[in-house]
C-alpha cells in the first residue's frame, strides 16, 4: 500500500464521480463544469502514468479548447438558464441495463487474459516524440501528421461554411414587400457554398 | 507495479458511463459531451497498452495525439451543425429532430 | 431429273413474297401489291405446269408406273426415340404433282380476280399478302414427305383461313366466325396428333414412304404391334387411323366438325373461293389419299371414312336446298361433294382396277376445284353487282350480267353432271366404284346427285330467272374479273376428258378405266329430273315452290335450321364445358392461385406496418440497437467460450 496506488485510486475515483456527475446532471452549464473536471482528473491520470506530454496535450487542447467550445455553443443556443429536458424511465434503464451488461462482459473478459507485460521501462521522451513525429522511415509519423494537418483546414473551412448566418436584404421597400412572389434580392457577388 | 488492468478497469467504465449518457440524454451538447468522455477513455486505453505491452514504440502515444486532435475538429464541425440546426429548428432538443422516419 | 431442283422454288417464291408484301407493302407497295402478287403466282403456275408435263409424259417410268422422286430431303429435328425425326423433305408423286396444278391454277385466278375485286380496299397489300401465305403453306402441305411436316403445314393452313375469313374484323360476324373455323379445326387436329404419334411411334419413323411401306408389310413388327394391340376393343392400328380421319374430317368440314364452313362465308368472295371450295378443304382428302395404302389394311377405318363421306355428302346436300343465302348454298354444295370424295375413298379397294374409287375421288377434286372457285367468283360478281348476298334480293340478272351468266351455267352443269362436262366424268366414276364396292353408299351418292342437280339449278333459275331483272347497282366487273371465269368455264368443259385413271392410281401403275354407257343412264335420269323441276318450281315466279315447302312441314324447318347442329355445339359449350370445367378453374385460378400471391403481397405489407416502427428516426434508439447487436454478438463469439 504504497502512495502511487493510493494516488491512483483518488484519481481513478475522482474521474469516474465527475464523469457520473457529468452524465446525470440537470443543468446543462453544470455538467460541462463537471466534464472540465473529469478531462482534468484523466490529465492527472496521464501525469502519474509518467507521461507529461500527452498530459499536457490533454489540458491545453481539451480542457481549454474543447470544453470552452462547448460552453460557447451553450451559449450561443440560449440553453444556459433552463433545465434540461427530462428523460423517460423507460429509456433509462434500458440504457442501464446495456451498460451495466456491457461493462460486465468486457471487464471481466481482460480481467481473465493474461497480458504479457513487458518489463523494460517505458520513455516518452519529448525530443523523441517529436523526432518520431517527422520521421519518414520505420516508426516514423509524418505521412499522418501531413493528414492531420489537411484534415484540420477542411474541418476549419467546414464549420465557418455550416455556421455561417446568411445575408438578410438591406432594402426597406414598403411598396413591394418582401414576399413569395417578390423574394428579396441577393447580393450579386454569389457567397461561396450556401448550403441553403 | 503493473496497473495495467486496472487502468483498463478505469477506461472500460469511462467508456460505458460515456455510453449511458449518449443513450440518455436529450440535449445535443450533453451527447456531445457524452462522446467526449468515450473518446478520451480510448486515448487511456492506447497510452496504457503502449506504456505496458510495447515500451519500445511509440504508436500508443501518437495515437492519442491524433485522436485528441481529431476529437477537437470533431467537436468543432459538431457545433457548428448544432447551431444551424437551432437557427432552422429553434430547439437542439434531439427528439425534435426525428425527421427521417416513416 | 433436273427439274426436281425447281421445287423448292414453289415454296420459297410464295414465303417470299408473303414477307415482302407483309413487311412493305402497306407503306410502299400499296398499288403494286397485288401485280407483285400476281406474277409470282404465274411463275408458280409455270413451274407446276412444267413440272407436271415432265413427271407424267415425258419422264422415264419405273415399272411401267411413276416414281416418288425426293426434290428435298434434310434432317431436321432429331427426337434421339427410336429413331424418330422431322426432316424437311418435298416429295413428287402423282397425288402431289395433281395437287400442284390445282393449287397454284386456282390461286392464280384467284389473284387475278381479286386485282379487280379487292381494289379500293385500304388493306390491299395485305390481303395479299395473306394469300400468298397461304398458298406457301397448301403447297408445302402437299409437298410433304414426311407427317410431322404435313402437320406443321396443315396448321400453317390453319392459320392463312383464320387470317383470311377474319379480313375484315371489323365486323363481329367475320371475327366469330374466324374463331370458329379455327378453333374446330384445331379441335380436329388433336386427334390428327394423337393419329401421328401413334403411328409414327409404332412404325419408328415420320416419313411417308418408310412409314406406308412399315405398316402394310405383313412380317414387319410395326404392322403385327398394330393389328395385335388393342385398347377397349380396337385395335391400335384402327384408332390411329380414326384419329388422323378426324383430323381430316374436321378440315374437310364432314358432319359433326362441318359447322365452321357456311360461317367461313364471312370472309372476302376470293378467300372463300380459294381457301373453302377448292384447296384447303381438300387437305383432308388429299390426307386419307397419301396414307390410303394403311387404310387399305383396316376396313374398319375405311368404312369410318366411306360413311362419314356419304351421310356427310346427303347432309350437307338436304340443307343446301333450303338455304337463301348465295354462298351458304355453295358451302354446303362444297361439302356435299367432299363427301363424295371421301366417300369415294372409302369404297376403293387397291391395285390395279379395283383402285378405281381412289383415282375417281382425286379426279372430282381435281374437277371439282375448278368449277366450285368458278361458282364462287361467279358469285362474288353477282354479289358485287347487287350489292346483298340474299336471294330474295336477285333475279333475272342473265341481261345484265352476260358473261357471269354463261360461266355460272356451265359449272352448275358441270356440278350436276351433265355430259360432255368434266363433273359428269369424276362423278360417274366414283358412283361406278360405289356400285363396286357397297351398293347401299352408291344409292346415297344417286339420291346426292339428284338433289344436286336440284338445289344448284334452283340456285341458278333464282339469280338469273324468276322475276324480271331487279335493279344492278354496280355495272358487271371489269375484264380483270371476267377472265378468270372464263378459263375456268373451259377447263370445267375439257377436264372430263383427261385420262386421269392413266396418271393417278394406287399403286401408280396406269390402268385403262372404261366408260359404261348403260350404268350412267340411271344417275344421268335423276339430275335430269333434278334439273327439270327446279325449272319448274323457280323458273317463274310463283308459290310452287312455298307450297312445297310447307307440305315437308318441320322436315323444312328443320333443313332451313341446318338441322340446330350449331344449337347442340353451343349448348355443349355453355352448359358442359364452360360450367363445369372452366367455371370451376376460373374460380380456382381467381381465389387460389390469385389469392395465394395477392396473400404473399398482403401478408408482407402486414408485417411491414408491424415493423415500420422500428425506424423511428431517433438517433439513441438507433444506437440502443446497435449496442445491444454489439453485445450479443460479442458474446456469441467471444464470450460462449469463456463463460
Amino acid at each position: 500500500m504504497d502512495t502511487s496506488k493510493i494516488i491512483f485510486y483518488l484519481l481513478g475515483g475522482f474521474i469516474l464521480g465527475m464523469a457520473l456527475l457529468a452524465v446525470t446532471e440537470k443543468k446543462i452549464f453544470r455538467s460541462a463544469i463537471w466534464l472540465l473536471f473529469a478531462l482534468i482528473g484523466i490529465a492527472g491520470l496521464y501525469f502519474w502514468m509518467a507521461l507529461e506530454f500527452i498530459a499536457a496535450v490533454q489540458i491545453i487542447v481539451y480542457v481549454g479548447g474543447i470544453v470552452v467550445l462547448i460552453i460557447f455553443s451553450v451559449f450561443l443556443t440560449h440553453q444556459a438558464e433552463d433545465d434540461m429536458p427530462k428523460t423517460g424511465l423507460s429509456r433509462k434503464i434500458a440504457a442501464g441495463l446495456a451498460v451495466i451488461s456491457g461493462a460486465a462482459f468486457t471487464i471481466q473478459l481482460f480481467l481473465n487474459n493474461d497480458f504479457n507485460l513487458s518489463a523494460i521501462p517505458f520513455d516518452s521522451d519529448v525530443a523523441r516524440i517529436g523526432t518520431a513525429m517527422l520521421e519518414t522511415g520505420d516508426g516514423g509519423y509524418l505521412l499522418p501528421f501531413e493528414a492531420v494537418s489537411m484534415l484540420l483546414l477542411a474541418a476549419m473551412v467546414g464549420c465557418i461554411v455550416i455556421a455561417i448566418r446568411p445575408e438578410k436584404s438591406e432594402k426597406n421597400d414598403s411598396e413591394n414587400p418582401p414576399s413569395f412572389s417578390n423574394p428579396p434580392t441577393r447580393n450579386p457577388e454569389p457567397v461561396e457554398g450556401i448550403l441553403y | 507495479m503493473n496497473y495495467l488492468q486496472e487502468i483498463l478497469v478505469i477506461s472500460t467504465a469511462l467508456f460505458f458511463i460515456g455510453i449511458y449518457g449518449l443513450l440518455t440524454r436529450r440535449n445535443i451538447i450533453a451527447i456531445l459531451m457524452s462522446v467526449e468522455l468515450m473518446l478520451n477513455s480510448v486515448n487511456i486505453n492506447f497510452v496504457a497498452f503502449n506504456k505496458y505491452l510495447y515500451p519500445n514504440s511509440l504508436d500508443g502515444i501518437f495515437f492519442s495525439i491524433f485522436i485528441i486532435t481529431i476529437a477537437a475538429a470533431e467537436v468543432a464541425l459538431a457545433i457548428a451543425i448544432v447551431i444551424n440546426l437551432y437557427r432552422n429548428h429553434d430547439s437542439v432538443d434531439i427528439d425534435s429532430t426525428t425527421l427521417l422516419k416513416y | 431429273m433436273n427439274y426436281a431442283q425447281y421445287i423448292p422454288l414453289l415454296l420459297a417464291l410464295p414465303l417470299l413474297s408473303f414477307a415482302i408484301l407483309g413487311i412493305w407493302g402497306r407503306k410502299s407497295l400499296k398499288k403494286s401489291s397485288g401485280i407483285i402478287g400476281t406474277m409470282v403466282l404465274l411463275i408458280l403456275t409455270i413451274i407446276s405446269i412444267a413440272v407436271a408435263t415432265h413427271y407424267f409424259f415425258i419422264g422415264e417410268k419405273l415399272n411401267n408406273g411413276y416414281q416418288t422422286i425426293f426434290a428435298l430431303n434434310i434432317p431436321w429435328l432429331d427426337f434421339g426415340y427410336k429413331n424418330l425425326s422431322i426432316d424437311i423433305g418435298l416429295l413428287l408423286d402423282p397425288i402431289s404433282v395433281m395437287m400442284l396444278v390445282v393449287i397454284t391454277v386456282v390461286s392464280l385466278m384467284v389473284h387475278i380476280f381479286s386485282l379487280g375485286y379487292m381494289k379500293g380496299e385500304e388493306r390491299y397489300p395485305t390481303y395479299f399478302a395473306f394469300l400468298s401465305l397461304f398458298t406457301f403453306s397448301m403447297l408445302g402441305l402437299v409437298l410433304s414427305a414426311n407427317i410431322f411436316q404435313m402437320y406443321i403445314f396443315w396448321e400453317l393452313v390453319g392459320v392463312s383461313s383464320y387470317l383470311l375469313i377474319g379480313f375484315y374484323f371489323t365486323q363481329p360476324k367475320a371475327v366469330a366466325a374466324a374463331k370458329k373455323a379455327f378453333i374446330v379445326t384445331r379441335f380436329a387436329d388433336l386427334g390428327f396428333l394423337i393419329g401421328i404419334l401413334m403411328l409414327g411411334i409404332q412404325a419408328e419413323t415420320f416419313d411417308f414412304l418408310t412409314l406406308i411401306e412399315r405398316l402394310t408389310n405383313a412380317e414387319s413388327t410395326a404392322y403385327i404391334n398394330m393389328h395385335t394391340t388393342s385398347f377397349l376393343g380396337i385395335s391400335a392400328l384402327t384408332w390411329a387411323l380414326s384419329l388422323v380421319f378426324v383430323g381430316g374430317a374436321g378440315k374437310s368440314a364432314m358432319f359433326p366438325l362441318h359447322i365452321w364452313l357456311p360461317d367461313a362465308m364471312e370472309g372476302p368472295t376470293p378467300v372463300s373461293a380459294l381457301i373453302h371450295a377448292a384447296t384447303m378443304v381438300v387437305a383432308g382428302v388429299f390426307l386419307v389419299a397419301r396414307l390410303f395404302p394403311i387404310f387399305h389394311f383396316n376396313h374398319t377405318a375405311l368404312n369410318l371414312v366411306a360413311w362419314t363421306g356419304a351421310l356427310s355428302a346427303l347432309f350437307a346436300a338436304v340443307i343446301a336446298c333450303t338455304q337463301t343465302d348465295i354462298k351458304r348454298v355453295l358451302a354446303y354444295s362444297t361439302m356435299s361433294q367432299l363427301g363424295y370424295m371421301m366417300f369415294a375413298l372409302g369404297v376403293s379397294g387397291y391395285g390395279g382396277e379395283s383402285g378405281l374409287g381412289y383415282t375417281a375421288s382425286l379426279f372430282h377434286l381435281f374437277t371439282h376445284a375448278f368449277f366450285k372457285s368458278l361458282l364462287f367468283l361467279g358469285a362474288g360478281i353477282i354479289i358485287h353487282a347487287i350489292h346483298s348476298n340474299d336471294l330474295k334480293d336477285m333475279g333475272g340478272l342473265r341481261h345484265a350480267l352476260p358473261v357471269t351468266h354463261l360461266t355460272f351455267l356451265i359449272a352448275c352443269l358441270a356440278i350436276a353432271g351433265v355430259p360432255p362436262l368434266s363433273g359428269f366424268f369424276s362423278k360417274e366414276e366414283i358412283l361406278l366404284a360405289a356400285w363396286e364396292g357397297n351398293r347401299m353408299i352408291f344409292t346415297i351418292g344417286l339420291l346426292t346427285a339428284g338433289l344436286t342437280a336440284f338445289y344448284m339449278f334452283r340456285l341458278y333459275f333464282l339469280i338469273f330467272w324468276n322475276r324480271p331483272a331487279t335493279k344492278v347497282i354496280s355495272k358487271e366487273a371489269p375484264a380483270s374479273m371476267k377472265i378468270p371465269l372464263i378459263i375456268l368455264a373451259a377447263i370445267s368443259l375439257v377436264a372430263g376428258f383427261i385420262p386421269f385413271s392413266q396418271l393417278v392410281t394406287t399403286d401408280q401403275q396406269p390402268f385403262k378405266s372404261s366408260f359404261h354407257v348403260l350404268f350412267s343412264i340411271a344417275p344421268l335420269l335423276l339430275v335430269i329430273a333434278g334439273i327439270f323441276t327446279a325449272m319448274h318450281l323457280y323458273k317463274n315466279q310463283g308459290e310452287k315452290a312455298a307450297h312445297l315447302a310447307q307440305w315437308f312441314g318441320k322436315f323444312y324447318q328443320g333443313a332451313l335450321h341446318k338441322f340446330y347442329i350449331d344449337e347442340v355445339y353451343l349448348f355443349i359449350t355453355r352448359n358442359i364445358i364452360y360450367k363445369i370445367i372452366g367455371s370451376p378453374a376460373a374460380r380456382f385460378d381467381k381465389q387460389v392461385v390469385d389469392g395465394g400471391v395477392n396473400g404473399l403481397g398482403n401478408g408482407t405489407r402486414f408485417i411491414a406496418e408491424k415493423i415500420k416502427a422500428l425506424q423511428n428516426g431517433r438517433v439513441q434508439w438507433y444506437l440502443l440497437v446497435f449496442l445491444g447487436g454489439i453485445l450479443i454478438l460479442s458474446f456469441i463469439f467471444i464470450g460462449w467460450n469463456k463463460i
